[in-house]
């Protein structure tokens, strides 16, 4: 079947850890505007909007009403994901395929400056059981880092080998905020937030935004841009408890990029995907969620990484943005993915663009531990 | 074009001011295995869910983790729609989509709150926090100043509001699900009733509740297979706006997002006089000056007119167009589950599940939503597929 939605826009800010010379409202305005000029689309010609953002975040209720204007949702559809920017994005995809849009704006924006993230996170939890407990993001990763790296073998310095990559390939993108040669070493000496968990192995707090325009086939068709397709899409919620999960396995992502493959025809996506986005908080995060996405066996991630395959000119590189360590506040980090993913599809990825993209692959996270997990196929 | 889709099944709980027995996921939980057993279905039946739910009430990050495992969500798609008080139609509206995409068969949309594990005033510091948060913050203070601006620009009396007020709580008896069930209550004790803010008293206002509700929706196939009179969705509309404190005149007067909602939903369907076409309306009223603001804003009357509607029954249980047979909002409140429940009310009326507050012969319904004072949802459901 012919894919029936295209991406024919997109933009994002530079990540930054503080953006508090502008208002939200202001940087928001600023990736509406290029996502649209991108696009060649005028505000009249988007017919819908979704807007992802979270009001702990925010820290105001019904926090996407600030944003009306600027998105330009007067007089308009407009709706909210309160979560990862690629649902949002799947909520305009299915805008458009239940035929009620022709052209829909995706907007995630967050600022990680403006909350104590530990709490926020631990907010997160059950307010019964894990809440009380003090679990956060950090606390829970650390579970999950252990369980992993025990069951497969994995190192500190495998995970250091992560950040490290990823800064260096940071150096190419010019929306980075963290980005530079670093060593093991480094990351290895970095004070120990929660073992084994080091402070240079986590995601840096960062505020920004990003937008993607969404059109239909036939819209998409006569618009000047080179459409990026969609091709397949997978989400899947895991369960909440800890305890209830494998923490080293993740039956979310294997089944969210299981319907994601099956939609897009692919089966073997070491083979068949050009290059791979995924959302990692943290540096064993890359490993396990490439493995989970089937690039690789399990426990194999670490060794995919050291021969190289997933660096820039590998088989399969894996965040040549620079991911998460290179800066995207947490529920943007999902659809700053998307954003590149397009970059690269359209071969317009500057010094970060791998050879020759025909399929890429975004991925999201939302929740702790990867408990809730979206996928999507791009292509020419 | 889409996919033509149907709910095929509701379910709610009990609505009261506090359910200190169950948490949210087990609240939830019971809206859940309502609908489920209204459709006939089990868990396995369903694609995905949507959750619906103002976050910021109970202090909840992402509440929809947590939760998602209460409706179903474990393993399959499911994420959560939050547009302040328009989050539960919202939800609906994202529910067909879903179906409507043809990506998911079957799905399970449920909208919840429990006011009563946070403080709604500081929940609803929504408002512009540079201009207009220190003058009006929560719902009370800014209703307080729409009412009077409607009030003078409208002629709508006191009497009129209190009237409001009377048939939603006497019409929320027949609603086995309703929080507010005060079959005596006369006009004289609404306007008795303290004032909060003038000129709104305690009795024209809605409450906070503890409740869910869960709704089912399904593609042609399946619903024809699974109900015998399905509720079809034959318009899905959500206009916003954005509107200062200063533009008060916007909110319940002029209120153009519901307007121009209306007029998109009505051209869709094809409806030229909307007090005749509907056979029942449920609407999200706020307080009570908001259900006669919407009767002029929805095209029941013309502009001025809407006070009159009350005074004539018009919109009585027994009138020409009933307004509201569960309740309304003024009767039940759980804020992210109050949109959910009035799309719910609507689509039991066409599958003939209404029981006592049932009206009868109902082929086309209206639903609204309505969030951060100038959010309007709205909603056509019919028994015919169209």
């Amino acid at each position: 079947m012919d894919p029936l939605v295209a991406i024919v826009g997109a933009s994002q800010t530079k990540f930054e850890p503080d953006k508090s010379y502008e208002s939200i409202i202001e940087t928001v305005f600023n990736v509406v505007m290029e996502a649209m000029a991108d696009a060649g689309v005028n505000r009249d010609e988007v017919d819908n909007i979704v807007t992802s953002s979270v009001d702990l975040w925010d820290g105001r209720t019904a926090s996407n009403q600030m944003l009306t204007e600027v998105v330009g949702a007067i007089m308009k559809s407009e709706s909210r994901v309160a979560g990862d920017g690629l649902g949002a994005a799947l909520q305009g995809i299915m805008a458009i395929l239940a035929g009620v849009s022709k052209v829909t704006l995706v907007v995630s924006q967050c600022r990680g400056s403006m909350g104590v993230q530990n709490e926020i996170s631990n907010w997160v939890f059950d307010p019964i059981y894990q809440q009380t407990l003090g679990l956060d993001y950090l606390s829970a990763g650390a579970l999950q880092a252990n369980y992993f790296m025990s069951q497969f073998g994995i190192s500190q310095i495998d995970c250091a080998q992560v950040v490290v990559k990823n800064l260096r390939e940071a150096q190419n993108n010019p929306y980075a905020q963290v980005k530079r040669e670093i060593t093991v070493d480094e990351v290895m000496n970095s004070p120990m937030w929660a073992y084994p968990i080091k402070e240079m192995d986590i995601a840096p707090i960062s505020d920004g935004a990003c937008a993607v325009i969404l059109a239909s086939q036939e819209k998409a068709k006569v618009l000047s841009i080179k459409p990026v397709w969609i091709l397949g899409v997978g989400s899947c919620l895991d369960s909440h408890y800890l305890g209830d999960r494998d923490l080293a396995g993740g039956d979310a992502l294997i089944m969210a990029s299981k319907k994601a493959y099956h939609m897009a025809g692919i089966t073997n996506p070491l083979e068949e995907l050009d290059v791979a986005e995924v959302t990692a908080a943290f540096s064993y995060q890359e490993l396990l969620w490439t493995e989970l996405l089937g690039f690789c066996k399990r426990g194999e991630g670490a060794n995919m990484l050291k021969t190289g395959m997933t660096s820039l000119g590998g088989a399969l590189p894996v965040n040549p943005s620079g991911g998460m360590m290179a800066g995207n506040p947490i529920t943007v980090a999902g659809l700053t993915r998307l954003v590149e993913a397009v970059l690269q599809v359209r071969g317009e990825a500057g010094q970060r663009q791998v050879k020759g993209v025909r399929r890429a692959l975004a991925h999201g996270t939302t929740g702790c531990c990867g408990q809730g997990q979206y996928v999507m196929i791009v292509g020419d | 074009m889409g996919r033509k889709v149907a709910i095929i099944g509701t379910g709610q709980t009990k609505h009261c001011s506090s359910r200190e027995d169950v948490n949210e996921m087990e609240l939830i939980y019971e809206a859940a295995t309502a609908a489920l057993k209204d459709a006939e279905m089990t868990i396995k039946d369903i694609d995905a869910v949507v959750l619906a739910n103002m976050e910021l009430f109970e202090g909840r990050a992402l509440p929809d983790m947590w939760c998602g495992e209460g409706a179903g969500g474990f393993m399959k798609h499911a994420f959560k729609i939050s547009t302040g008080g328009t989050s539960g139609t919202s939800g609906a509206i994202s529910g067909y989509y879903h179906v409507a995409s043809g990506l998911f068969d079957k799905v399970m949309v449920v909208g919840f709150e429990k006011h009563s594990e946070g403080n709604a005033s500081s929940g609803m510091a929504l408002t512009d926090p540079f201009w207009d948060r220190h003058i009006a913050a929560a719902a009370i203070g800014n209703f307080a100043l729409s009412v009077s601006e409607y009030m003078a620009d409208r002629g709508v009396t006191e009497e009129q509001s209190a009237k409001v007020a009377v048939k939603a709580r006497r019409n929320a008896c027949n609603n086995p699900h309703a929080h507010l069930q005060m079959p005596d209550l006369t006009v004289k004790e609404v306007l008795e009733s303290p004032v909060l803010a003038y000129p709104i008293r305690r009795l024209e206002m809605c409450p906070q509740s503890d409740g869910a509700c869960a709704i089912i929706f399904a593609s042609e196939e399946i619903a024809k297979k699974r109900c015998p009179r399905p509720a079809w969705v034959r318009a899905a509309v959500t206009r916003h706006d954005h509107i200062y404190l200063g533009e008060v005149k916007k909110r319940l007067t002029i209120m153009r997002s519901l307007r121009e909602a209306a007029k998109v939903a009505y051209d869709i369907v094809g409806i030229k006089e909307p007090l005749k076409e509907f056979d029942v309306a449920e609407i999200y009223d706020p307080l009570t000056y908001a259900e006669i603001a919407w009767y002029e804003a929805l095209g029941f009357c013309k502009d001025g007119e809407g006070g009159k509607l009350i005074d004539d029954g018009i919109t009585l249980m027994s009138g020409e167009l009933p307004v509201n047979p569960s309740g309304g909002v003024i009767s039940t409140n759980p804020v992210g589950a109050s949109g959910t429940i009035r799309v719910a009310e609507g689509a039991l009326q066409i599958h003939g599940r209404g029981g006592k507050r049932q009206v009868p012969d109902v082929n086309l319904v209206l639903v609204t939503g309505y969030g951060v004072y100038c959010w309007s949802d709205l909603l056509i459901l019919s028994s015919r597929p169209g």
